[in-house]
């Protein structure tokens, strides 16, 4: 008979808790699949726009699941829901940072929310993709931007209509820096395009009430009405506008009108056809890979489809870009990622073509303009490669890699 | 000329909108002490209500002036019943309520009918005058918020269920010492408020863009009106609405928007420093 004395006991009952603490660490490395950051607004105020995001997020990943993974594993996403909240996200983009590790992150809607957690993963060096567009500005190595900057849109946008309709604009515009900035570019390209900015008014984001605007544009009697209102409150302006009849009296252009893709249905087709608008994407690009793309979208979600606008489409295209320089550089390693990001590669996209311009990390792109009729945009002109100027005036990272800001650009 | 003529109906809009905004509100508030946060998820549910029942091919006259104010209101009645009866005279915990539910309304909104749907046009058109075409509409908010105010007034002060409505407000005790069941008065009252604030919801839905959301932008005003004008509902909400509607719209005419915004905000503050208990708190005291 074998005693057990209590140094043996000791030991053995501490090597079965050890292996009972040690097991589940066995059976997550069994489960090595590679973690993709999600952070879109999927409640709140920004929800019509962060939903549609991360429903096209979840489905590009899937998509690479599908077609064999990432360097011979799966990756799945990890979504947290900031809810329109400025202190979630950099809460959630702590955690996915430094708790759950994650690849590579996707997402921030408005530039507040970008600025909010752009620093955060600068510091903990994990890749972070930002496919929204903007007003331009940020310069930083660890983010690519894949959206459009008003350069890209205005400076297309401005002389076409001019053209069609005359040189006396009047600007209405959000109040906050993407409002100011924009109408600053309008102004330059109307300048530019010998016509003149007559008045420009700006709105904080709560008004609701147009009426006396409407009558000040009446007064000044312009040729074009352009417009950079944004969100919820902005729509009556839209609203009262036809409400006014002014919709056969002046002609409106915007480059937010449909940013997130809410506005077309929301407006009745007597309030929102004949606005033109330019933008990155349209659901209406009439090319093979934009119907096949849509048709997977369908397929997909066949109830509860996501409203495409370039936001959704960015989307996709931030996540393609970065499995594919994944299997390129065949590392998870930030350093040869963005080596291959940097090394000028052309991306065939739903939109068009897509390459990164390495000096400013921002994409040069195809811009459209298109007419809106019946909820639809009807595409009226494609420009080809567009590239990021505006950012492109106030940074190089070639020169200074480890530029960390969002530079206010200042066109005065 | 004409520039003048429309920044007058413009003022006159910009009052009665903040009376339509405010009145229910106001009833709620002057009558019970309630405050009720979900103040614009109720005038959101009036939009919805609107554009729903129109998209049923429902007359959207019909749609606004009966059906909003007759599902809100008797949502309002429901959350009496449920959430705002155990909170009478509990002012801090009914606001946390009501915030709770506001969220809980905007969620459901939205999980039922999405967060994009096609709105409503704005209906009669436009009016020109002189060289100048201002929508047909503003007519129609301008006498709905004057209808409302002879309403409330004619009720509260000819009707038998006014003076009801008036003795539980002076002193609840005594009018339950007097058989009134005031329990009755208060579901009542928070029903019409709620069916006040739905109608007001059905008027603004073609004026604006209706998301679950929306209410975040019309409550701000809502509330600056109602505590501006103090305890008062129609003198009060009438004060409030005629100042701050023009200082506001007087300011946007004469610089822009921001600064509009800017002057409401000034001046409530200012006359809440010098009137606390509102301008009825110390103005017009004995109206109602």
């Amino acid at each position: 008979m074998t005693k057990l004395s209590r140094r043996r006991f000791l030991q053995s009952s501490a090597a079965v808790a050890a292996g009972s603490v040690a097991l589940p660490f066995a059976g997550l490395a069994q489960d090595d699949a590679i973690l993709v950051g999600g952070l879109h607004d999927l409640s709140g105020g920004l929800d019509t726009s962060g939903i549609p995001m991360s429903q096209i997020f979840e489905l590009a990943l899937k998509e690479i699941n599908d077609t064999g993974g990432l360097l011979g594993r799966q990756v799945k996403p990890v979504i947290y829901d900031p809810q329109s909240n400025m202190s979630l996200y950099s809460q959630y983009a702590t955690q996915l940072a430094l708790k759950d590790k994650v690849a590579v992150v996707h997402g921030g809607i408005t530039s507040a929310s970008r600025e909010t957690i752009r620093p955060i993963f600068h510091r903990f060096k994990t890749l972070y993709f930002y496919n929204t567009l903007y007003e331009g500005g940020v310069c930083d190595r660890n983010e690519i931007t894949l959206g459009t900057t008003p350069a890209q849109t205005v400076e297309k946008l401005i002389p076409y209509v001019m053209n069609l309709w005359g040189k006396k604009v009047y600007t209405v515009a959000a109040d906050y820096n993407y409002g100011h900035i924009t109408a600053a570019w309008f102004k330059r390209y109307v300048e530019e395009n010998g016509g003149e900015v007559v008045e420009t008014e700006f709105f904080p984001l709560d008004v609701t009430q147009f009426g006396s605007t409407i009558a000040k544009i009446q007064a000044a009697a312009p040729d074009i009405v352009l417009s950079a209102m944004v969100g919820t409150g902005h729509f009556g302006f839209y609203r009262q506008w036809a409400a006014a009849g002014m919709k056969s009296r002046i002609p409106m252009a915007s480059t937010t009108f449909g940013a997130g893709g809410s506005e077309p249905i929301i407006m009745t087709p007597e309030e929102g056809d004949g606005i033109i608008t330019s933008f990155g994407y349209y659901p209406t690009i009439d090319t093979p890979a934009n119907i096949a793309w849509k048709e997977k979208i369908a397929a997909a979600y066949p109830s509860n489809t996501p409203v495409l606008s370039e936001l959704a489409e960015v989307t996709w295209e931030g996540v393609m870009i970065w499995a594919d320089a994944v299997r390129e550089a065949g590392t998870l390693d930030r350093e040869p990622i963005l080596e291959v990001l940097e090394s000028g590669k052309t991306y065939d996209m739903p939109a068009g073509k897509v390459s990164i311009d390495p000096l400013t990390h921002h994409a040069i792109r195809d811009v459209y303009i298109a007419d809106l009729k019946d909820h639809e945009f009807i595409i009226k002109e494609k420009y080809e490669q567009v590239p990021p100027a505006d950012t492109q005036m106030v940074c190089n990272l070639e020169e200074d890699p480890d530029a960390n800001v969002h530079h206010e650009i200042s066109l005065n | 000329m004409d520039y003048t003529i429309i920044v007058v109906i413009e003022i006159l809009r910009a009052i009665s909108w903040l009376v339509l905004l405010a009145a229910g509100l106001g009833i709620i508030f002057g009558m019970m002490r309630v405050i009720n946060f979900a103040h614009g998820e109720f005038l959101m549910l009036g939009g919805y209500t609107v554009i729903m029942s129109t998209k049923a091919g429902v007359n959207i006259w019909f749609a606004m002036l009966v059906l909003a104010p007759l599902c809100v209101g008797l949502f309002g009645v429901l959350v009496e019943r449920l959430v705002i009866r155990f909170l009478y005279g509990r002012i801090l915990d009914s606001l946390l309520a009501t915030w709770g539910l506001s969220l809980l309304m905007i969620g459901g909104v939205t999980l039922i009918f999405g967060n994009t749907v096609e709105g409503v046009s704005t209906p009669l058109g436009a009016v020109d005058i002189g060289a100048y075409s201002i929508p047909a509409y503003n007519f129609v908010l301008i006498f709905f918020a004057a209808l409302f105010m002879v309403a409330i007034w004619g009720v509260m002060k000819f009707t038998r269920a006014g003076l009801i409505a008036r003795a539980t407000m002076q002193n609840p005790a005594m009018a339950e010492a007097l058989g009134i069941r005031t329990t009755w008065v208060y579901m009542a009252t928070f029903g019409i408020g709620s069916a006040v604030t739905g109608l007001a919801g059905g008027l603004l839905a073609p004026l604006t863009g209706v998301v679950p959301t929306m209410g975040v932008n019309f409550v701000g005003q809502s509330f600056i009106t109602v505590i501006t004008g103090g305890a008062s509902m129609i003198a009060g909400t009438l004060s409030a609405s005629t100042l701050l509607g023009s200082i506001s719209q007087g300011m946007t005419i004469l610089t822009g928007p921001v600064y509009g915004d800017a002057a409401l905000l000034l001046a409530a503050l200012v006359l809440l420093r010098l009137l606390p208990q509102g301008i009825t708190g110390r103005i017009f005291t004995r109206s109602l």
